[in-house]
């Protein structure tokens, strides 16, 4: 469709380019090399040394390990609730229609669209109103919040290409609704689910502004980093755990990204 | 035996009367035509034996059971859908054998099944494929087999043939009909085209705006309509009005005439006869159409072809025989 000449873009477009996407990835590249460096109380550029000592330290810190494990129960608990509630929640909305269906499909997506700062103050008075007090599980809800809309977005869309009339045509081949579920529904919704669940996971692991209005006295990683960056000593035991949540949220949301692309061409073909 | 019973079925959405006091009864092992224009409650009756949906009031049979309250997954009838409805993500053969895999059948016997149910709709062999692989006609024999493996008692097809191009769409309709005959099983078949219904049918029922307008074979559906709307959707049949049957000798508030029973000249004995001006002719191969203004209606006749055809303008007159003029109950 588009013309050859189209197809080559001029000099200077192609440099700009080049300079945005440094602009947006050296900084993490200078973390990742602050993680190795042996001066403990400034970053200084360069690096007077390159060590591994930090990665030894951080493995050794209980305050790290403490952060971490809380942060992988927290975005867990988050993404199963969500995994849960999205789907029955994206089921409803494409399968049937009733009184105030887009009102509720638009009250689903709300809390992403939000800022992170009213979720957080408003879940902070709720709780605060019910006196429920702030612990592992109001981190769980706070994140839930925000993990339920990405399931929800993945499954509505896989909802809505799958045919109304293949549970029908399941039913009617004698199955009843678990069997349904189970054989028809979950496998040509499983890789959505999938991609929502580990978007889900990502978005939790990394959040710090809701967390910081629905916790009590726990840290969770984002939380831990931050406070740990006005601390004087040891400072690159930040930057290796920085390392580490990237890895750790970026693997499911490449592994995301080329789940639902790998779905669309199957949901495409059955068509 | 009676295979489907419906006593005064209506099914409401809303303020919409979908189906509106229905009252039928399909034989065991015949071949049952829902046939009416779209919006007319065929589907949603259908729909209704499959247990899709409930009846807003009225009772349903199927072979002697109340129907009331059983979910689909437990009524021995199996549908045909409409857009065919195969898994996207399993396999032909897996497909065919779903209903067998959901009852608990051991995997070599289900396969065995399935593969012979392939091979009864002229599909060997195409198991290991997906549905997205075949064409539509194929995907079409594909949910016949997916049904008939289960061995229903009655196959719901609902428009099944709609997506077929008219060849194939042939085809299909000589197999159906071959198979129906074969298995001896209880078919009910909805379809909007009346070619299909009247050509494939034991008996027919005509549907309109949610009601069952007449039921019959489909050589009493073509010949003696009961209503206008009947002569009207199945064929082109001439509507006589109340003026013109007084006009011949007696008072109905409707009568149909078909085109080919009509005549040109003075009607013999036993005849009857109508005066016409032509309007316009035209030439179909085997006959010549004309069409005729009879005080103010206008009347169609089929004239074989090597008849001469009148000139418009100059009045005619045209016979018919007494019984092929046939009183309809409602204008």
């Amino acid at each position: 469709m588009r013309s050859d000449r189209l197809d080559r873009a001029p000099l200077p477009l192609k440099i700009s380019a080049c300079l945005g996407l440094l602009f947006l990835h050296l900084p993490i590249l200078l973390i990742f090399l602050y993680a190795f460096t042996t001066e403990e109380k400034s970053y200084r550029f360069p690096p007077p040394g390159l060590t591994l000592q930090w990665f030894a330290v951080t493995w050794n810190r209980p305050d790290v390990w403490a952060a971490l494990m809380l942060s992988v129960k927290v975005a867990s608990l988050a993404t199963a609730i969500a995994l849960v509630l999205g789907t029955l929640c994206a089921a409803a909305v494409s399968r049937s229609a009733f009184f105030g269906r887009e009102a509720v499909s638009l009250l689903v997506i709300l809390p992403i669209a939000l800022p992170g700062i009213i979720t957080g103050i408003a879940l902070r008075s709720a709780f605060s109103m019910a006196d429920i007090p702030f612990s592992f599980f109001t981190i769980v809800l706070g994140h839930a919040t925000f993990c339920i809309v990405v399931v929800y977005n993945n499954a509505v869309a896989r909802f809505r290409r799958l045919s109304g009339s293949l549970v029908e045509a399941s039913m009617d081949l004698g199955a009843d609704g678990f069997q349904t579920f189970r054989y028809v529904i979950l496998p040509n919704i499983a890789t959505a689910l999938l991609a929502g669940g580990m978007l889900a996971f990502a978005l939790s692991f990394d959040e710090v502004i809701v967390t910081t209005f629905t916790a009590g006295q726990q840290s969770t990683l984002p939380i831990w980093m931050l406070e740990e960056l006005i601390r004087p000593r040891q400072r690159p035991v930040t930057n290796v755990v920085a390392m580490v949540v990237v890895l750790v949220t970026l693997l499911p949301i490449l592994a995301a990204y080329f789940l639902t692309r790998d779905g669309d061409r199957i949901a495409g073909a059955g068509k | 035996m009676t295979a489907i019973l419906f006593e005064n079925v209506s099914r409401h959405f809303g303020s919409v009367r979908a189906v509106d006091g229905v009252d039928l009864a399909v034989t065991e092992g015949e071949f049952f035509a829902m046939l009416g224009p779209s919006g007319s409650g065929k589907t949603t009756c259908l729909r209704l034996v499959a247990g899709f949906e409930q009846p807003t009031s009225g009772h349903i049979e199927i072979f002697g059971e109340t129907a009331e309250g059983v979910p689909p997954y437990r009524r021995n009838v199996n549908t045909v859908f409409q857009d065919y409805a195969l898994f996207p993500h399993l396999s032909i053969l897996d497909n065919v054998a779903y209903g067998l895999m959901v009852k608990g059948m051991g995997k070599a016997e289900r396969r065995r099944a399935a593969e012979d149910a392939l091979a009864m709709v002229a599909l060997p062999g195409y198991g290991a494929r997906k549905p997205g692989q075949l064409s539509g006609g194929q995907r079409q024999r594909v949910a016949l087999a997916r049904a008939l493996v289960n061995r229903p008692r009655v196959l719901l097809l609902d428009e099944p043939l709609g997506a077929l191009d008219l060849k194939l769409r042939e085809q299909m309709q000589e197999e159906l009909k071959t198979l129906q005959k074969t298995l001896g099983l209880t078919f009910i078949f909805v379809t909007h085209d009346q070619s299909e219904a009247l050509s494939m049918a034991d008996r027919v029922a005509v549907f309109h705006e949610g009601k069952v307008r007449q039921v019959g074979t489909p050589e009493e559906i073509y010949r003696r309509p009961k209503t206008r709307f009947v002569a009207d959707f199945v064929g082109s049949s001439n509507v006589l009005s109340r003026a013109q049957c007084r006009q011949l000798g007696f008072d109905a508030p409707a009568a149909s005439l078909r085109p080919e029973s009509i005549l040109l000249g003075t009607p013999a004995d036993g005849q009857l006869g109508l005066t016409g001006v032509p309007i316009a002719a035209s030439f179909l191969g085997p006959i010549n159409r004309l069409t005729l203004d009879c005080g103010g209606e206008r009347i169609v006749a089929s004239l074989p072809a090597g008849t001469p055809v009148p000139a418009a303008g100059e009045p005619v007159t045209l016979a018919f025989d007494r019984q092929d003029l046939h009183v309809m109950e409602e204008a």
